[in-house]
């Protein structure tokens, strides 16, 4: 019994080492993180500076990685780009866990007409592809950043309210669970002392998948016009302004593209290593 | 063995024929795609504004008495020839012979008079009225014979005649036009599918093109991925200026760069306050700068204009030198008006001029000192907002029926300019038939214009035709909204 309990432990440590996609990630997502943040302070010029006459030149000391079609400093646009990426992410995701969470919880807790309720509410609003209710939020309520981070935040809730309510209804068939309640805790407590902390592994993997979804999302409403307006930079809307330049100068389509290629892969890759080490689950069955 | 052989020889000559097809096509190819950017509402050049009614019907579908050329000289059309009275009022127009719309019946005076008498009557919807203001009475002399006498002078009636708005309909069909036109011209309504093309058939089985089909392809990049694979045979105004520097390279098509009735302009909601200072407004147009915006938006595809008129036209005058491009001059113009942290709103159509040099003009007024919220809309959303509610700051626009300076001089435009000089001029213009005093006008009413600076003059829209090598006599000017195929051919 103790020997399995020092593998598991040293395991899910070393393990997290040993894994090269969770390392890629962490790294690729930790470079967005600093990206941005760094985004917030300096800029190497400014984002919306146009200068028709240094349009679309190559990488040279003054502009890292070229001008854009309006001579604009591409560097800073994507930088400024990470930052409202990571801001679409964190609220969109935040708007999901804190409501997507709570349902589910409630769902799992109360069971009855509550669980029914939340289980096909969730349903319903899953038959609709996420994007399509980005774009029908968008439509109704205008084109926008904000809007744009509402509506893939709204789309995540039925996402965390259907994984939390999944495995806190296993939690709850757990012995301990009910123990809680023999010994006369109520259900909120029993939810917060033991059902929560057992299912957060759970939340923070899907949490890192979903940020990656809305930085995806952002980007194609973006694209689409819906999302970040001109001259803010996203970069969606710099992967649309450079459909037409593709031949003329690749680099405008290829730059932003590659940035949220990258941004998504960081982030799923570092999703798929934490699910790995976290996932009470897939360790269990690991070790058995 | 030998069935094997059988199948291997049946897919050589299927696959012979499958190559032989489009050769054999290609040598006699008699249809042709036209790739356009909007979907008309309906059809009844006579009933709208919108542009892409003309672009379909004009001179194909219906005609008029004249018609505009290429060059925006007027032609005979249904009347072969016109005599005109020596004090300029009466016009007598010998129609020609034999012409039958499409539905049969004939075209004669009484078209002539139903047509004008409908388009000038006091409930009729068309968009451009005051092109038969002058007009007092329309006669049918004889049944080719048609007269038409004036209340005043006007020197361009011929030319008024020449518009889209002012095409031949018959009494049957007027009413229905907007879904079945039944015109003159040499292509018949064929059918639409919505959302997709309308289809245009030869009247004449002799025409080197006997059929038409005229696809909606809204986005720039998708007119030349299908201008590539095939799909379109021409784009009458591409919308990509970008793009035309990569086709003029490319051997397979033809590029005509021409010029347009579009008159590229940052408008300024002239009532509403800070806009409705004169010192507001021209500290603006001293902050654009024409070139940059030319080259940024429209990759050089554009001539600098100083003043609501079109550089090829002859009563042009050169008013670009009034705002040249100076920040510093702006900055000073917004002090003494008292504007130290001005914020406006800049609301954008979806034409690539717009969208794009909307961009660069908020970077430059940026420079200036003025900070401006960009808001794109779409032209459903623009022509409530912005045309009819005049809810905006600024906006940017092209202006593209041809001397169309007189909506300056209008009472409800939305501008909100309101200059009792300017309407002096007009009024005098509209009773001068001679050219060079209407010129002389024309060129005083661009002065007063300017120097209230009304708009930011930016630039003239080019116009950037893409066909396929082989195509001949597609308009390289656009004069007027028409996308002309009647003398089209494949060679």
């Amino acid at each position: 019994m103790s020997i399995i309990a020092d593998t598991t432990r040293r395991g899910w440590k070393s393990q997290l080492l040993r894994h090269p996609n969770f390392l890629i990630g962490t790294v690729l997502t930790g470079m967005l993180i600093l990206v941005a943040l760094v985004s917030l302070v300096w800029t190497p010029h400014a984002f919306d500076a146009v200068a028709i006459t240094q349009r679309m030149q190559g990488p040279s000391a003054a502009h890292w990685l070229g001008t854009d079609h309006f001579g604009r400093d591409i560097a800073t646009r994507l930088m400024i780009g990470a930052s409202n990426s990571i801001m679409v992410g964190v609220v969109a995701v935040g708007i999901g866990l804190v409501i997507g969470v709570s349902l589910g919880l409630l769902a799992a807790a109360r069971g009855g007409w509550v669980d029914d309720l939340v289980a096909r509410g969730s349903d319903v609003v899953f038959a609709f592809p996420a994007i399509v209710s980005a774009i029908l939020i968008t439509a109704i309520f205008g084109p926008g950043a904000v809007n744009a981070i509402i509506a893939i935040g709204i789309f995540n809730v039925p996402v965390f309210a259907r994984v939390a309510r999944g495995a806190a209804r296993q939690v709850w068939g757990q012995e301990y669970a009910r123990a809680g309640l023999a010994i006369g805790k109520s259900p909120s407590a029993v939810t917060r002392d033991h059902i929560l902390p057992n299912i957060a592994p759970v939340l923070i993997v899907q949490a890192t998948i979903q940020f990656a979804v809305a930085i995806l999302a952002e980007a194609a409403l973006a694209y689409l016009g819906l999302g970040t307006q001109p001259p803010a930079p996203s970069w969606g809307r710099m992967l649309f302004d450079a459909q037409t330049f593709m031949t003329l100068d690749p680099k405008l389509a290829i730059l932003p593209g590659l940035a949220i290629a990258l941004a998504v892969l960081g982030l799923n890759l570092l999703g798929d290593g934490l699910r790995d080490a976290l996932d009470p689950r897939l360790r269990t069955e690991r070790i058995g | 063995m030998k069935t094997m052989r059988i199948a291997a020889a049946i897919a050589v000559a299927s696959g012979l024929a499958f190559l032989a097809t489009p050769g054999a096509q290609a040598q006699q190819k008699d249809s042709l795609t036209i790739g356009l950017t909007l979907e008309p509402p309906h059809l009844d050049p006579t009933a709208g504004a919108a542009a892409a009614i003309d672009e379909i019907v004009y001179a194909n579908l219906f005609e008029g008495l004249t018609r505009i050329d290429d060059n925006g000289a007027v032609q005979p059309q249904l009347a072969e020839s016109w005599d005109v009275s020596g004090d300029g009022l009466v016009y007598t127009f010998t129609l020609q012979d034999g012409v039958k719309f499409h539905d049969g019946t004939n075209f004669d005076a009484d078209d002539v008079v139903f047509s004008l008498d409908r388009a000038r009557a006091d409930g009729s919807v068309n968009a451009q009225k005051q092109l038969f203001a002058a007009i007092d009475t329309v006669e049918a002399v004889d049944a080719r014979t048609a007269r038409i006498t004036l209340s005043r002078p006007e020197g361009a009636l011929l030319f008024n005649l020449g518009w889209g708005d002012a095409v031949m309909v018959a009494r049957e069909s007027a009413a229905t036009n907007k879904v079945a036109p039944i015109g003159t011209g040499p292509f018949k309504f064929d059918r639409w599918v919505r959302g997709s093309q309308i289809r245009l058939v030869a009247t004449d089985d002799t025409r080197a093109i006997r059929k038409v089909t005229f696809r909606f392809v809204p986005d720039p990049s998708a007119q030349i991925a299908a201008l590539k694979a095939g799909d379109i045979d021409a784009v009458s105004n591409l919308q990509a200026p970008e793009a035309v520097i990569a086709l003029q390279a490319d051997p397979n098509f033809e590029v005509a760069i021409g010029s347009t009735e579009g008159e590229t302009i940052l408008a300024m909601n002239n009532s509403r306050a800070p806009l409705n200072d004169i010192r507001v407004r021209q500290a603006i147009a001293h902050a654009i700068d024409r070139q940059a915006i030319i080259d940024g938006a429209m990759f050089g595809f554009g001539t600098p204009i100083g003043t609501h008129f079109a550089p090829h036209h002859p009563a042009y005058v050169d008013l670009i030198a009034t705002y040249p491009h100076d920040p510093a001059r702006a900055r000073a113009l917004l002090a003494d008006a008292g504007q130290s942290d001005l914020k406006l709103t800049l609301k954008l159509p979806p034409p690539t001029y717009a969208r794009r040099g909307g961009e660069i003009v908020a970077a430059q007024l940026k420079e200036a000192g003025i900070t401006v919220e960009i808001i794109p809309v779409e032209w459903a959303q623009w022509l409530e907002q912005v045309f009819r509610g005049t809810d905006y700051d600024l906006t940017i626009v092209s202006h593209t029926e041809p001397v169309d300076i007189g909506i300056y001089a209008r009472d409800t435009y939305y501008f909100n300019y309101d200059s009792p000089s300017l309407k002096a001029l007009m009024a005098r213009l509209n009773n001068t038939s001679d050219q060079a005093a209407r010129n002389r006008i024309l060129g005083q009413a661009q002065r007063t214009i300017t120097s209230d600076s009304v708009s930011a003059y930016m630039f003239q829209l080019a116009k950037l035709g893409v066909w396929r090598k082989g195509l001949k006599g597609m308009w390289r000017n656009a004069p007027v909204q028409a996308t002309d195929v009647t003398g089209v051919r494949w060679e």
